[in-house]
């Protein structure tokens, strides 16, 4: 565990933000670089300068990412950046420094004050603190995905969905707005977030999957209930989808979500089309990257690592069965339905038979009970599927990405090993060179060597740091994993409940009727 | 064994054996009781062990017991239906044959090492695939019971010979299953049973005099293919519900392996879906088989009554030829009249015994109805208390 904490670099530049924590409660977001060692020093992305002037708005996300295995969450004392806003939109070697929020507790800002140079101590006791507090999600930021219209008409034709965000963080221009997004504006989002997140470590959440049929049969017009389920499932899962990046303290600050959210003219995206050339050449990078997977044999030096991947391994084949075994679930609640329905229509013709008075109209009530039975049953379908199944393939989508980020590191380990055999090489070469005394050539191999030397270390620390930003990101997943699957549990449990106090109802209406007969 | 005509005994049965006689609701006659102690399960016989006791006289003892198995019954049922002296009666249907072959597959299935189960899974299915075997073991039990407690209570087939010697003879009584010549027979007896029915009603024009009859049979008809339809609905749904029940199994499990261990209470309600299923299967489903049969049964009366009254006409015709050609009047006199009385006969017992089964089927669907509403909101009660506990437990943790 080389290279984990260490000083914020910019110490200096500390002095200006004590006197704004001594504002009292407002936390300020403050952008730090995370603690890498990054050799060019203040670059921590930043936040809109606007922002540190305003203190008093509310709760502001602000953490720093320190060390591996916790998942920080610590009001730093840090240098606010006063640099520009926009973060460069590739990533440098200098990793994003994270902005998360923190919760804004009391706690913490005492400590802050107190605190100012002794940043690692710091950190560790705040970071222990807020940890606890971490379940108090403040980012508050509310995301909804509403309102699908179809746009246009024919092939041409698309679902616009409303996009609305509630918010009181200060880096948005205001505090509740909507726009028209349609499906591709949101894997365009995807696909920048990925190059941009991805390949350092960042679990990026991938978008809603693509459906040919799907949009086919919207687009042709159809007003059947397949279509308006298929809109209905996409736009709860782009809702969903949405809600999780902003969840994500990183890329919450990412100026393209930004403008996706924000601004009401959003470029098209047409890379994101399956035939677009761009899309031709990620099939063809997906295809060599398997092939390269296939190839790398990592010396994992560290357990951590290793158990992850077994982990999620494991994850990824218990969740997939459950899936499976939920929609088979499903599917026969839909038969018990359909065949309650069958079993209505049928008692209620016996009791039109039946020719004594009191029993038939007893029959004809049991097949009103079962009529209503039948519809609980299929509410309750829709519970399955939506609340569980879904919830169930947005879990596989986002282990994939878990397993490419890890696919990352190692190709990062990868490009570290073999800059370390050219630097062998170099040097070799120059070790030559001299022996064949040819002193041009000689500079040129002296040059190369250090250009190599430093490519290594550069190979080092970025392995290094995507490590560090792997861990985060995992136990980070871990949390909301746990977080999610309760809360959908108890919703589940809670539509269960409501199922039975309905059924006791029926039941209970119609004990009487049974009871009339005489 | 004699048959004292002891008037006592009838009047004793009389009112007993007239009123409440349901599914389950048969008024318990001391001078004569039966029950199925036991039963036990071999490879493809099931053997049931008849307890019997009785004050009557013709008895050898007070206390009998005897094992029989299914196809004694259906030979008892087999020769009440084919005594004549019994033509003006409903038989109580035979007991269906114990069929545990859907479920044997089941369990035999699963123990053949299904590798996509985990042990978890694998001892759920099992409980629950042995619950569902010893259900439907219950359940032919108890309806090889009713059968039997049906006969004891009905005050003229209770004194059948036959029925002494099923109660009492310890020996086994080697019923022969149908050979295929008698199978067959049977077969054909029926198909042409319900060809003559068309006949007799339709194209022989016979005129329907009783106006009781006529709308017992009006009834009858429609009545016995509708609930033959709702039992078939019925059992769909209680499958649906079954498979339903099952599925819960595999997913509860792997909630609680997902290491959130407050989801190992999802486990409950799977649970109670197979036991909420195997309720309503025996309340609701059971009463339509039941008078899905009944009412074929009373189909059955209808049409031995029909036939007396064709038997009747055909005399009638045969007396009045054998007048105009003043030959064998006297034979032809005697046929007549014993046709006359025994259509009328027939006509009297089977007006009581339609009556009786009317009764019969409103009183056991009012039992039966009642009974499914409770344990319906029973159980609806139970699953909501358990789940909002489990509510309870997980939003505590949080």
């Amino acid at each position: 565990m080389a290279a984990e904490r260490e000083p914020p670099p910019l110490g200096e530049a500390r002095q200006p933000e004590l006197e704004e924590l001594e504002d009292g409660e407002d936390l300020f977001t403050s952008t730090v670089s995370t603690l890498e060692s990054s050799p060019s020093s203040p670059e921590p992305a930043s936040l809109p300068t606007e922002d540190i002037s305003i203190n008093s708005n509310g709760p502001k996300p602000a953490e720093i990412i320190l060390d591996d295995d916790r998942e920080d969450l610590f009001a730093a004392t840090e240098e606010v950046s006063l640099d520009s806003p926009e973060r460069e939109p590739i990533l440098s070697p200098d990793p994003t420094p994270a902005i998360t929020p923190v919760t804004p507790t009391t706690l913490v800002t005492p400590r802050m004050e107190s605190k100012s140079i002794t940043a690692p101590v710091i950190f560790d006791r705040s970071r222990e603190e807020i940890e606890e507090e971490a379940n108090g999600d403040v980012f508050d930021i509310e995301i909804n995905v509403s309102d699908p219209e179809k746009v246009g008409d024919g092939m041409n034709a698309y679902m616009a969905y409303r996009v609305t965000t509630k918010t009181s963080l200060s880096m948005f221009h205001k505090n509740e707005f909507s726009v028209k997004r349609r499906f591709s504006d949101f894997l365009g989002l995807h696909s920048k977030l990925a190059t941009k997140y991805l390949h350092v470590g960042y679990i990026v959440p991938p978008a809603p999957e693509k459906s040919i049929v799907g949009m086919t049969k919207v687009k042709v017009g159809k007003e059947d209930s397949s279509s308006t389920e298929f809109v209905e499932k996409r736009r709860a899962a782009l809702e969903r989808y949405l809600q999780r990046t902003v969840k994500h303290p990183t890329l919450l600050q990412d100026p393209d979500l930004r403008q996706f959210l924000e601004s009401s003219e959003l470029p098209r995206a047409v890379n994101t089309q399956a035939l677009s050339g761009a899309g031709i050449l990620r099939m063809v990078n997906k295809a060599a990257d398997a092939v390269n997977k296939m190839t790398i044999k990592m010396n994992e030096s560290d357990a951590w690592f290793e158990e992850k991947q077994q982990q999620f391994e494991n994850l990824d084949q218990q969740l997939r069965k459950l899936h499976s075994n939920v929609e088979a679930l499903v599917c026969h609640r839909k038969e018990l339905s359909a065949n309650t329905a069958a079993f209505a229509k049928s008692a209620a013709m016996l009791g039109n038979s039946e020719d004594h008075t009191a029993l038939s109209r007893a029959l004809s009530q049991l097949a009103e009970v079962e009529e209503k039975i039948d519809q609980l049953h299929q509410e309750q379908a829709f519970a399955d599927f939506y609340v569980f199944s879904e919830l169930l393939g947005d879990y596989i989508r986002l282990i994939a990405a878990v397993k490419g980020v890890l696919d990352h590191r190692m190709k990062c380990w990868q490009k570290w090993q073999d800059a370390q055999v050219t630097l062998q090489k170099k040097r070799e070469a120059e070790a030559k060179l001299q022996l064949a005394n040819k002193p041009d050539k000689l500079q040129q191999a002296k040059d190369e060597i250090k250009e190599w030397e430093t490519k290594v270390q550069q190979g080092e620390r970025d392995f290094e740091q995507i490590s560090k930003t792997i861990r985060k990101e995992v136990g980070r997943f871990e949390k909301e994993r746990v977080k999610d699957f309760k809360t959908v549990i108890i919703k589940y449990l809670e539509s269960l409940v409501q199922t039975q106090q309905q059924l006791i109802k029926y039941w209970e209406a119609f004990l009487p009727e049974a009871k009339a007969i005489a | 064994m004699g048959i004292p005509a002891n008037g006592s005994e009838d009047s004793v049965s009389g009112p007993n054996g007239e009123e409440g006689r349901g599914i389950a609701e048969l008024v318990t006659d001391p001078s004569l009781q039966v029950e199925i102690s036991d039963a036990v399960s071999e490879r493809d016989k099931v053997k049931f062990t008849v307890q019997t006791k009785s004050s009557l006289p013709h008895f050898t003892r007070p206390a009998l017991s005897v094992v029989r198995q299914h196809e004694d019954f259906v030979w008892l049922h087999d020769t009440f239906s084919e005594n004549d002296e019994y033509a003006g009666i409903i038989i109580p249907p035979a007991p269906p044959r114990p069929d545990f072959e859907t479920s044997r597959e089941k369990l035999q299935r699963l123990g053949e090492g299904n590798s996509t189960l985990t042990r978890e899974e694998f001892a759920k299915m099992k409980q629950e695939l042995e619950g569902e075997y010893l259900a439907i073991f219950k359940k032919t039990v108890a309806m090889h019971e009713v059968f039997l407690q049906h006969l004891a209570a009905h005050p003229v087939l209770r004194r059948d010979h036959n029925f002494y010697v099923f109660l009492e003879y310890d020996q086994d009584l080697s019923v022969r299953g149908k050979n295929r010549k008698e199978l067959l027979g049977g077969f054909f007896r029926n198909m042409v049973k319900s060809a003559d029915e068309v006949l007799i009603t339709g194209v022989l024009g016979l005129k329907e005099v009783d106006e009781f009859f006529e709308h017992e049979r009006t009834f009858l008809l429609e009545y016995n293919t509708r609930v033959r339809d709702t039992c078939l609905k019925a059992d769909r749904v209680m499958r649906a519900h079954k498979s339903l029940a099952e599925d819960y199994i595999p997913i509860s499990v792997a909630l609680s392996s997902l290491g959130t261990q407050e989801v190992c209470q999802l486990q409950t309600p799977p649970e109670l879906l197979g036991r909420v299923a195997s309720d309503e299967d025996l309340k609701l489903s059971d009463l339509f088989k039941y008078y899905m049969r009944d009412s074929q049964a009373a189909k059955d009366l209808l049409y031995r009554r029909l036939q007396a009254l064709a038997d009747y006409e055909n005399a009638n015709k045969a007396l009045d030829r054998a007048r105009l050609r003043n030959k064998e009047v006297k034979p032809a006199e005697a046929h007549q009249q014993l046709c006359c009385q025994r259509f009328e006969q027939l006509s009297a017992s089977a007006k009581q015994e339609l009556t009786d089964f009317k009764s019969r089927r409103i009183s056991a669907f009012r039992k039966n109805l009642i009974e499914l509403a409770e344990l319906e909101v029973k159980h609806a009660k139970a699953s909501s208390l358990l789940l909002q506990n489990t509510l309870i437990v997980l939003k505590g943790d949080a």
